[in-house]
């Protein structure tokens, strides 16, 4: 089991997990999301992330080995970007690989769910020349939660 | 006690500081408390609060909430909702 963390201010490319997750056959499975600036039909002319340095890197961390201990994966990669992000631009990668497609995607699926409610980053959106910050979604607990309120009875896969 | 408290994003622009170092009076043993004597002690904090009423903790760089206890030389952070992703 391989992991990659990593908060940063530059771009992101789809090619570097892709790569970095290859594991000659071992691997059936990579699963990838790339979390992108949405523009809001042309209102946000961009985004500023600010995080909390080093315990960002342990929650994320901490994340990543709880979807290691319920799912069997081969790899794990997470980048998050902080700094001014333009619409379009990708923001997060979230890339898992594992022998199959199930525990690829929902190990996917759960890492990101809980670095939208954990993970210590804050956004503001550029709107008509001001900064505004964005405020958290329930909707984002809910997904949180769900999975970890099945957490006891559930087998890794 | 001495702690130091941390803010980030809407709080830390509201509070006009990212970090204080407090000495905490005994019975100041919680999250809670540490919130509420920050409130009673620092007008400009208190609105600060008052302006933030959805926050997260964090000590020491772990995620707590507002029974979570405070020692000595602890880094107490507080900070609205995250929002990355």
């Amino acid at each position: 089991m391989k992991t990659h963390i990593e908060v940063r201010e530059g771009g992101l490319s789809a090619s570097e997990p892709d790569l970095w997750l290859r594991d000659q056959g071992r691997s059936g499975a990579v699963v990838m999301f790339s979390g992108q600036v949405r523009d809001e039909q042309g209102k946000v002319e961009a985004l500023h992330l600010e995080h909390y340095p080093g315990m960002t890197e342990s929650v994320l961390g901490t994340i990543v080995e709880q979807a290691c201990s319920r799912w069997h994966l081969n790899g794990a990669w997470v980048a998050h970007r902080v700094g001014t992000i333009q619409a379009g631009e990708d923001i997060v990668q979230v890339a898992v690989s594992s022998a199959h497609r199930q525990a690829a995607f929902e190990a996917c699926a759960f890492i990101m769910d809980l670095l939208k409610t954990r993970a210590p980053f804050w956004k503001k959106e550029l709107i008509d020349g001001c900064w505004i910050w964005v405020e958290a979604r329930e909707s984002d607990d809910q997904a949180a939660a769900s999975w970890l309120q099945d957490a006891t009875g559930r087998a890794p896969r | 006690m001495m702690v130091q408290v941390r803010f980030f994003a809407a709080l830390r622009e509201r509070a006009g500081r990212d970090a204080i170092q407090i000495d905490l009076p005994e019975g100041v043993s919680t999250v809670a408390q540490l919130v509420d004597w920050l409130a009673e002690t620092d007008v400009a904090l208190a609105q600060a609060l008052e302006a933030t009423p959805r926050r997260m903790v964090a000590i020491n760089e772990v995620l707590g909430n507002e029974d979570s206890v405070v020692e000595a030389g602890d880094v107490v952070a507080l900070f609205p909702p995250v929002t990355g992703g």
